[in-house]
């Protein structure tokens, strides 16, 4: 690696932040994808169905016992189904507003990966943090950066120009909205114990103090993780259930509620253009279980085997980022989960939950923490 | 009537009841579909499907058991047809007699727009030579619409025979049961 050490400094910067967001896209594209199968997968078993099982692929589906086994599995409907989203006839309907229908699928899938990037989702590898971007007010950012992903929503509505995508819009709205709020407001016990806006430093925190939604996994047992419990648990399940309304996803799909709404907002997009909305749902999706890891979970770290430490080699490197994915996609199997398990709520009851539950227990929640966190201040 | 609806409990209304039932559901059908393998679902096109008797598949014409053509070019169910999906050329003063004794003609072309058809049954009922059925086929396919067009020598081959020139039996049977009464269930 000698070229690379003869670069100056900035270039080396660009060539990991480079290197850092393909390894990132690329892997998180993938994933989006086979969450699709899972979602119909898991959906066909709890339904007593088969699910998807018919793509079989010429010189693999040959394989004696493999072949047969990887197409009863559905392993090749991904690539299948991204092929069919890209040939299929792109329909643009006459009463459409053209700009805004064109716009609104980027804006709703640009967020969602913007919000991957300062999210730590390994240690280090060798000299390099495993994170795009190591901002010092990581979670502003997210927050800034979510609130921007209603817009995409909010503009398919109104650029359909008509009736059911633009009520799909405005239920997202006013969802998104006050969702966002609940969403903030329980993040900030999470800020009042670990005084730290750094999503790393979040974590390295984590690492000593024990994990934030029950400290005392990995902060042992002492006056202030035993007070603090209950606080992470009601701040974790609160941006829980703020996280299914935030992603539009089942029991709050409001905007889409293909029941009432036809699907709601992208009732008038076809081919890629809807492609890019679902895989900027399922893009969502992920982002919202990186954070719930990162800011509840502990992130890459593990409270034992001395997996709280950053890497000293590539393979804990690498066992780290596995540590994190694991913690994500247990999120993300509850998400799909949840979605075949619990029935939508009705509008109004999920306003109410949203506003005359969830967020003044958030506000009672920080109180509660800042007292802890007065009281038992080291 | 009223339906009483009973106030929710504190514990009911923090969704945990409805919650935990929904998981117990989910992870039984999960486990059981995974481990027994019994999924309701039919693989239609490897597992064919049974057909029940009455059911009504696509229309086709049919020979008598001398292999000679029933129909005998009354366009009835020309006429009958609500999706106007059959189109018969009857042979007119100087075309070709019927194939069999007992009639005067015979269609020299019968077409079924498979495309329009909705195989109400309309054409069977009302088809006084018993000469048209409904059979159990359900999925026709073709490459070009013209495909779709059924005409006289398929729709025989595909209808095959029906044994037992019964149709003035049938008829007379049909007479006498209006005779009866009171009329016998």
């Amino acid at each position: 690696m000698a070229w690379l050490d003869s670069l100056n400094p900035q270039t080396q910067f660009v060539f990991f932040t480079l290197l850092k967001i393909i390894c990132v896209l690329v892997p998180l594209l993938t994933l989006v994808a086979y969450a699709v199968l899972v979602e119909r997968k898991v959906s066909a078993l709890i339904q007593d169905r088969v699910g998807p099982n018919r793509v079989n692929l010429p010189l693999i589906g040959s394989i004696p016992v493999l072949g047969p086994f990887l197409t009863r599995l559905g392993i090749w409907h991904p690539f299948v189904d991204g092929v069919k989203s890209f040939i299929k006839e792109d329909f643009t309907p006459a009463h459409v507003r053209k700009i805004y229908f064109w716009l609104a699928p980027a804006i709703s899938l640009v967020p969602a990966f913007l919000i991957v990037a300062v999210i730590p989702f390994g240690s280090t590898i060798g000299a390099q943090k495993m994170v795009i971007a190591d901002l010092n007010v990581g979670i502003l950012y997210t927050f800034g950066i979510v609130s921007l992903g209603v817009y995409g929503i909010v503009l398919a509505g109104y650029a359909a120009n008509s009736k059911y995508p633009f009520l799909g819009g405005i239920r997202a709205t006013a969802q998104m909205i006050s969702y966002e709020i609940a969403m903030g407001l329980s993040v900030i016990p999470v800020f009042l114990v670990v005084g730290d806006l750094n999503l790393g430093r979040i974590i390295s925190y984590q690492a000593q103090h024990g994990w934030n939604v029950f400290p005392v996994l990995g902060g042992g047992f002492s006056a202030q993780t035993l007070l603090l419990a209950p606080c992470g648990v009601l701040s974790f399940l609160i941006f829980f259930i703020a996280a299914f309304a935030e992603t539009n996803r089942l029991p709050f799909d409001m905007a889409e509620s293909e029941s009432e709404l036809v699907s709601g907002y992208h009732t008038e997009y076809s081919s890629m253009k809807f492609g890019m909305f679902f895989i900027g749902e399922y893009a969502n999706m992920f982002a919202g279980s990186a954070m719930m890891t990162t800011l509840f979970l502990g992130g890459w770290t593990l409270p034992f085997l001395g997996l709280d430490q950053p890497a000293d080699s590539v393979w804990m490197g690498l066992l780290h980022i596995g540590i994190f994915m694991g913690k994500m996609l247990t999120f993300m199997f509850i998400f799909i989960w949840v979605r075949w398990m619990i029935p939508r709520f009705r509008y109004d009851q999920l306003m109410d939950l949203g506003w005359r539950r969830l967020i003044p227990l958030a506000l009672a929640n920080i109180i509660l923490t800042a007292g802890v966190v007065a009281l038992t201040n080291r | 009537m009223i339906v009483k609806r009973n106030e929710l409990t504190w514990f009911e209304r923090l969704y945990l009841p409805a919650i935990i039932g929904g998981l117990k559901v989910t992870t039984r059908h999960f486990l059981n579909t995974l481990t027994t393998r019994t999924p309701v679902t039919q693989q239609y096109p490897e597992e064919p499907t049974k057909v029940l008797p009455g059911y009504r598949g696509a229309p086709y014409l049919v020979r008598d058991q001398d292999g000679a053509t029933k129909c005998v070019s009354c366009q009835l169910c020309e006429f009958v047809c609500p999706p106007k999906a059959i189109r018969i050329t009857p042979p007119g003063p100087n075309g070709k007699p019927a194939d069999r004794t007992n009639a005067e003609k015979m269609p020299e072309e019968f077409e079924i727009n498979m495309l329009r058809c909705i195989f109400c049954g309309l054409c069977q009922e009302v088809c006084p030579e018993e000469a048209i059925f409904l059979k159990s086929d359900f999925s026709l396919t073709g490459l070009a619409r013209g495909e779709m067009i059924y005409n006289k020598e398929k729709l025989l081959a595909l209808g095959g025979t029906h044994p037992g020139i019964q149709k003035w039996k049938h008829k007379l049977d049909e007479a006498k049961e209006q005779e009866i009464f009171p009329v016998k269930v």
